[in-house]
């Protein structure tokens, strides 16, 4: 397992995804490369501007997105008022960082289906680029903003990815249909599922996931204050397939016994 | 700088530095081993223990506000024995004060929890927690009955005779010297306080609260005045050390809690800005000492000029 770090990284730069109208809520932020020894894709990282000042205490949880030997990028969505400070930030500014945090999911060489719902979609991109098997791997993305908002380009290149945007009522019953499918498709080659999105997304993926035998992994985007297990915030209910005896049909932290869980092993 | 203190009394608790962390933002310590040296720290204040394990509250626990946050944990935990068990011995304990926060819904059940832990080698000191709102019939709180507040801790004084007693003391009341006194005479070695603020804050959007508790207890910046007030009130009005807490977020808020006559300080909403600020606080504060030119904390304790 990975050991976690905390440090103050600058920012190298910041660019607005998607076309008028969307410029001012979805953001690449590029920051300096944390001395990382390594990492797993499905891993998350706490990141707090120092522009939060006291006023915001927390820091905030974002899947890693991508990391090379340069830079760490952090993918966000304008959703509140600590990503609306984070969507000022500028280059120079500082940024604390810890991580990488939880456990990532899994790689194996079988057909992997990864199913993202909006900005579920974060970490797969560095999913996909470690994966040795890209010709294994295929993607169902389910979106409400425009495509160009999101960097799905990144992924595109790699490996097949079918996208569905949700503008009608209709749309959703179609995204639920072609889940469904997909998901029954990959249980019958015994592969690999795959889910990150909104809570309502995931509960579907989870229930197909136990109606179908399909075995199927989530991450879960639970508020949490610390990521590092303490604030005991961000905790989802093991089933009884949970491995530890003493934990069963009980509270974990999602920030260190997740993100990642088999869907078998939590409610949702 | 010699950061050094004692809290003295009939069962003294020595510290390398006065910066402890508080319970329930801590985790069992180990949590934050990978962002820093724990045995660099005053001391450690686990998150609070039950007789049994206790699953807490459902979700959503917790939520940010203006320079704070609140929780409803609900004092989830894996129970005293596990903690005995597994969590302590993997602790550096002989370097670092390891001091077990203690929960329970009756006098005799803290009392039972004092004796498990009295013989711990591996705990320096009891804190007794009488702030929290789960207490049997009619929701009364023990920290809020000056009667209450002492038989919890006559239960645990005659139950654990070796441990440092701390009592930890909750805001949420008309006269906190009342409850202060009381314990003092009850046995307490030394006091705690405060606990955080009974709190709630609710989302317009969805008409609900924003805790599935409905009301939590607000922690962290925001509070800091009104832990000051506290500690300042507590420490004229008893004759124990006090160990203040409530917001502090940097090396300053530290000195403003020994001005007004505290012996150390906890940590507590603060290791959630980041998991090293604790132990960024510690090397922090001698440079803090120098600016204002303070030789000893010993000195500044309670030289509040009025």
């Amino acid at each position: 397992m990975s050991h976690p770090k905390s440090s103050q990284l600058a920012v190298l730069d910041i660019v607005p995804f998607g076309q008028t109208g969307h410029e001012k809520t979805f953001f690449a932020l590029r920051l300096e490369r944390p001395d990382w020894p390594d990492w797993k894709p499905g891993q998350f990282m706490m990141l707090r501007p120092t522009s939060f000042g006291l006023d915001i205490p927390w820091g905030r949880p974002f899947g890693i997105c991508h990391l090379t030997s340069q830079h760490l990028i952090c993918f966000f969505q304008v959703v509140g008022r600590g990503t609306q400070r984070m969507a000022a930030l500028q280059a120079g500014d500082v940024v604390q960082v810890w991580g990488p945090l939880g456990n990532g999911f899994a790689m194996e060489e079988c057909p992997t289906l990864l199913l993202a719902g909006g900005m579920g979609i974060v970490p797969f991109i560095g999913y996909v680029h470690q994966h040795k098997q890209p010709w294994n791997v295929t993607m169902l993305f389910g979106h409400r903003a425009p495509l160009g908002c999101y960097p799905v380009d990144s992924v595109n290149e790699r490996i097949t990815v079918d996208t569905l945007r949700e503008n009608v009522p209709g749309d959703l019953d179609n995204l639920i249909f072609c889940i469904r499918e997909r998901m029954a498709d990959i249980a019958e080659q015994n592969g690999l599922v795959l889910a990150c999105g909104p809570l309502p997304f995931l509960k579907t993926v989870r229930q197909f996931a136990l109606e179908l035998g399909a075995r199927t992994q989530l991450s879960l985007e639970n508020k949490m204050a610390c990521g590092v297990g303490a604030c005991l915030g961000c905790v989802t209910r093991t089933t009884a397939a949970w491995p530890v005896p003493d934990k069963r049909e009980w509270p974990v932290q999602v920030c260190n016994h997740g993100p990642v869980f088999w869907a078998d092993q939590i409610e949702l | 700088m010699n950061l050094a203190v004692t809290l003295p009394g009939a069962r003294p608790l020595e510290l390398k530095n006065p910066i402890l962390t508080a319970s329930g933002t801590f985790g069992y310590g180990a949590e934050f081993a990978p962002y820093g040296d724990l045995t660099s720290l005053g001391g450690i204040v686990v998150k609070g223990l039950s007789l049994k394990p206790r699953p807490g509250n459902p979700t959503p626990r917790i939520a940010e506000s203006a320079a704070g946050m609140l929780n409803a944990v609900g004092l989830q935990n894996d129970g005293v024995e596990a903690f005995v068990k597994d969590k302590l011995p993997r602790l550096p304990w002989r370097q670092v004060p390891i001091i077990a926060n203690i929960y329970a819904t009756a006098p005799e059940e803290f009392g039972e929890l004092g004796a498990i832990l009295d013989g711990e080698e591996g705990v320096a000191a009891l804190e007794v927690n009488i702030s929290c709102p789960n207490v049997r019939e009619g929701g009364v709180l023990f920290g809020q009955d000056p009667r209450l507040a002492a038989a919890v801790t006559a239960a645990v004084r005659k139950a654990a005779p070796h441990k440092p007693l701390i009592v930890k003391l909750s805001p949420n009341v008309t006269d906190i010297t009342a409850i202060a006194r009381a314990a003092e005479e009850a046995g307490a070695d030394m006091l705690a306080c405060i606990n955080t603020l009974s709190g709630m804050a609710v989302d317009v959007r969805s008409r609900r609260p924003r805790l599935a508790n409905v009301i939590g207890g607000l922690s962290g910046p925001a509070v800091k005045p009104v832990a000051l007030r506290c500690v300042w009130q507590v420490c004229r009005a008893v004759n124990i050390p006090v160990i203040g807490l409530g917001g502090i977020s940097c090396a300053e808020d530290v000195l403003e809690f020994i001005l007004v006559g505290a012996h150390a300080v906890q940590v507590g909403t603060a290791n959630f800005l980041r998991p090293d600020f604790a132990f960024d606080l510690v090397k922090a504060l001698p440079a803090a000492c120098e600016q204002l030119g303070v030789a000893s904390l010993e000195e500044l304790r309670g030289s509040l000029r009025l």
